[in-house]
């Protein structure tokens, strides 16, 4: 890229995970230029890639705070966002178990904090109903609280489908593209980066991990993040009739603990943990984690912990050393910091970026409204939706969407190069997993990876030393 | 789209196509193979190396000249072999396709499920660290490198040591990888004897035994990986950009557990008699579906036993409707098969494995009440690896009660 060239932009968005997606989708349907910066090579590789990957309904919340009402509000957008963009969500309902009786004395505050959170559908069940809804779950359940709205969901595919729309709609995304430093000139930011130079009038942060970081580079000092690691254990698809809906511990005031809870994808989640990192980019799992889950999931569930486990991997929550989500706009700058979204990020994306743009107008936002384009429809991953390979119309159109090149997850030649070609396309293997489900099933590539990285170095016209890490 | 078959079979590896062959030499009329991949053969397809062929075909072959005889056989007999077609669906009355012309269903009055075993990966083994690219099971590697031709790396670690490993081995120094750690938790190799030695010598890479891969680290490919000793709790790292799995065969079961058929908990198979007979009257099993794992002539003739029962129950006989008896396994014993059995009719052979090394064991048929049966001492046992029965133990099993086979 050529030092001189400089980007110019109304509002410039620094991460390309769910919440920068989320806010460049948004922005999308204002009569302004935006850009957005990631650092990544692709959408979603930081903390907005590995999660639990439920659509919340904010019971659970800390009420009044931004995060209950970003969330409860967040929840009926994404819900019907997901709808309309053909993504995966089931409404699996959730049981929230104890497992001794000062666990299930607790429960009825635990009602009446949904009910402040704006929640009030919970119904308390006790030990004897808990078996009935779960009959898989280990002994000692002493009584339970179902939730019945808490819904699992395709987390990528929703910040794919933002970018999508986003992207369709004329925003600009630079991927690898790091942000060094940042200057205010003649009221503008001025941002250097490792590929371009971009003036923007605004400036919004949703760096994640980076948040502190970012908001530093902009002279403000508000928060520290705080990684803190989730490692989680994703078990086989045989193993999804043993559970019903996402089975959730009595939380504590640290986490909301270890939970069980099926995938859309048709597989069963074992975590997460919850310990304190460091290193922003320690999301390696860990022999300890790892062993503490499965006694957890022993104790919880012991069939599970007889199924074969297909993936196991961590991630990291952008906390802080405050409870809530630090979004917060200073006067006389047109930047807005939207950082130390944690876990609950997704759920609240929607409504987060509406949020954010109401600051924006209370800051002299002015951009006027446009027709939104229309919500990109997804490829559908989920085991409950008609899957490429189910679809015989769509065979009969184009026969690729026949041919299946990963078995274990059922993923055709079709999807792959759709993946490969769409206005967000992949950008490397991690991203192709995401967008199609190749690679990420039982045998781990044992009988489809050396075709899928083959036919991804056709199409992408990338050699697959550089695809698998071999030129670095 | 709805068809008819006398027999479907599900996978054209080695124990499906010589099950199909056998089938037409039998005189039933109308066998399909329906084989996912776009090439059938199955795993020979990419073992280059001889050796495959000896017991079945009485010749010694490379893996992908097998495969190719394999197909050639069962083509010449009339086989009809549907590639590049998934099965997605089976039930005791048929099966359910996807491929490039569609969805179709094929009826049929037998169908034999083939698919094969698989290695287990790095998650089922449970391997903290990074998830980076270049982690690769013996499969995968072999596919990589002889069908795909892409390159692999320069500098690998084989964790485990059964005969598949020192294959990977192979493969590695075909692709001009070094491998510089062979490591299996357990205390000794548990491939033939001299294993240990000809990895020394032929490729240079030190076998350690009782080591365990504590974690992969790197960032976008493999930068290196913490080796343990698990005796004396030494840790150290070795550089390296690959680590190849291999070995720990599960069987790939998901179609048969789908089905509903009874499943063994030693093998992770389908539970079936010595002719690859399940719980479901229509529903058969051959090859490495059966338990994990023998080599390719191996699954083969056994094929062939599963063939001609299925062929003398569609044409001249029904299935027998005598009462079945399952076997459970104790002990270091992890399996043995056939562990279904019809009751009093003990299997010609049988097979078993064990989860540890054992030395001077007796294995022994017992009642559900504790009596032995029959017992013979079994000099010694290495896992991963099959043995046969001793023949006075197999004679007893599923007659006189005998449902429980244990090691003391």
């Amino acid at each position: 890229m050529s030092e001189s060239l400089i980007i110019e932009a109304d509002v410039a968005v620094i991460g390309a995970g769910v919440v920068g997606c989320a806010l460049a989708r948004e922005l999308a349907g204002f009569d302004c230029a935006v850009v957005v910066l990631e650092q990544a090579s692709d959408i979603c590789e930081g903390t907005s890639k590995a999660n639990t990957a439920i659509l919340h309904t904010g019971f659970d919340c800390v009420p009044g705070t931004l995060e209950s009402q970003l969330v409860h509000r967040g929840y009926e957008l994404l819900a019907q966002y997901a709808r309309d963009a053909n993504i995966a969500l089931d409404t699996t309902g959730a049981v929230l178990v104890a497992w001794d009786e000062e666990q299930a004395a607790s429960l009825p505050a635990m009602a009446k904090k949904a009910r402040d959170n704006g929640y009030d559908a919970t119904v308390a069940l006790s030990a004897s109903q808990v078996y009935e809804l779960e009959p898989h779950l280990g002994e000692g359940v002493t009584g339970g609280l179902r939730v019945p709205g808490e819904s699992i969901i395709d987390p990528w595919s929703v910040v794919a489908a933002y970018a999508t729309e986003a992207v369709r709609a004329g925003v600009q995304l630079h991927l690898g593209t790091r942000v060094q430093s940042i200057r205010r000139e003649d009221g503008r930011y001025v941002l250097t980066t490792t590929s371009r130079t971009v003036r923007a009038k605004w400036l919004l942060n949703a760096s994640g991990l980076s948040s502190s970081d970012i908001d530093g580079l902009c002279d403000h000092h508000d928060f520290t993040i705080q990684p803190r690691r989730g490692e989680l254990i994703v078990f086989d698809k045989l193993s999804r009739s043993l559970v019903n809906s996402i089975i959730l511990p009595v939380p504590t005031a640290r986490t909301k603990g270890v939970l069980i809870s099926p995938t859309v994808f048709g597989n069963v989640l074992l975590g997460p943990t919850a310990d304190d990192v460091s290193d922003p980019e320690a999301t390696a799992t860990t022999r300890d984690g790892l062993s503490r889950l499965r006694a957890a999931g022993a104790r919880i569930m012991p069939a599970l912990l007889a199924e074969e486990t297909t993936a196991a991997y961590a991630g990291l929550r952008a906390a802080s050393e405050y409870p809530d989500y630090q979004v917060r706009r200073h006067d006389d700058e047109n930047y807005v910091c939207v950082g130390a979204i944690r876990s609950t990020g997704l759920t609240a994306s929607m409504a987060l970026a509406q949020y954010v743009v109401a600051l924006m107008a209370e800051g002299g936002f002015d951009a006027a409204p446009v027709a939104r384009l229309p919500v990109p429809v997804m490829a559908p991953l989920g085991e409950t939706q008609r899957r490429r390979y189910l679809d015989d119309e769509l065979i009969a159109q184009n026969p690729t969407y026949g041919h299946v090149v990963c078995h274990c997850e059922r993923v055709s030649e079709g999807e792959i190069v759709d993946a490969l070609t769409g206005d967000v396309a992949a950008t490397g293997l991690s991203g192709l997993r995401r967008r199609t489900r190749a690679m990420n099933g039982r045998c781990q590539g044992f009988y489809c990876a050396a075709r899928v990285v083959a036919m991804m170095a056709d199409i992408t016209g990338r050699d697959v030393a550089s695809l698998t890490g071999l030129d670095s | 789209m709805s068809t008819a078959a006398d027999v479907v079979v599900v996978g054209g590896g080695p124990a499906g196509l010589s099950a199909a062959t056998r089938l037409r030499e039998r005189g039933v009329e109308h066998v399909v193979v329906i084989e996912r991949e776009s090439v059938a053969g199955g795993v020979p397809r990419h073992c280059v190396h001889p050796g495959f062929g000896l017991r079945d075909l009485h010749r010694s072959l490379s893996g992908p000249r097998y495969a190719q005889e394999m197909v050639r056989r069962a083509l010449s007999r009339g086989v009809q072999i549907a590639t590049s077609t998934t099965v997605t669906d089976v039930d005791e009355a048929g099966v359910t396709l996807t491929s490039e012309r569609g969805i179709q269903r094929i009826d049929a009055r037998a169908i034999i499920m083939a698919t094969g075993a698989r290695e287990r990966p790095r998650p089922a083994r449970t391997v903290p660290g990074d998830r980076p690219a270049g982690v690769f099971t013996t499969g995968q590697l072999q596919q990589w490198t002889y069908i795909e031709e892409l390159p692999v790396g320069r500098r690998a670690v084989v964790v485990g040591a059964e005969h598949v490993s020192f294959s990977a081995i192979m493969t590695l120094r075909h692709a001009g990888v070094a491998t510089v750690a062979v490591v299996t938790e357990l205390a000794h190799h548990q491939s033939v004897r001299g294993a240990g030695f000809i990895s020394r010598t032929y490729a240079r890479a030190p076998l350690y035994t009782g080591t365990r891969l504590a974690e992969i680290r790197g960032r976008r490919r493999v930068e290196s990986v913490v080796l343990e000793d698990l005796a004396s709790g030494r840790v150290w790292t070795e550089s390296v950009d690959t680590v190849v799995f291999t070995g720990d065969w599960i069987p790939d079961n998901e179609l048969a557990r789908r089905v509903g058929v009874a499943m063994d908990p030693g093998t992770r198979g389908p539970a079936t008699d010595a002719v690859g007979r399940t719980s479901i009257d229509t529903l058969y099993v051959a090859g490495n579906l059966m338990h994990p794992v023998e080599s390719a002539d191996v699954v083969a003739v056994g094929a062939r036993d599963v063939a001609d029962t299925v062929a003398a129950e569609l044409l001249h006989r029904p299935p027998p409707s005598r009462p079945w008896v399952t076997l459970r396994c104790e002990g270091p014993l992890q399996w043995i098969w056939p562990n279904r059995l019809l009751v009093g009719q003990a299997p010609p052979y049988a097979r078993l494995r064990t989860s540890a090394f054992t030395t001077a064991t007796q294995l022994q048929a017992v009642t559900a009440g504790g009596r032995v049966v029959a017992a013979d001492t079994l000099r010694r046992t290495t896992p991963q690896r099959s043995l046969r029965a001793p023949a006075r133990v197999a004679a007893a099993l599923g007659r006189d009660g005998a449902e429980i086979v244990r090691l003391v």
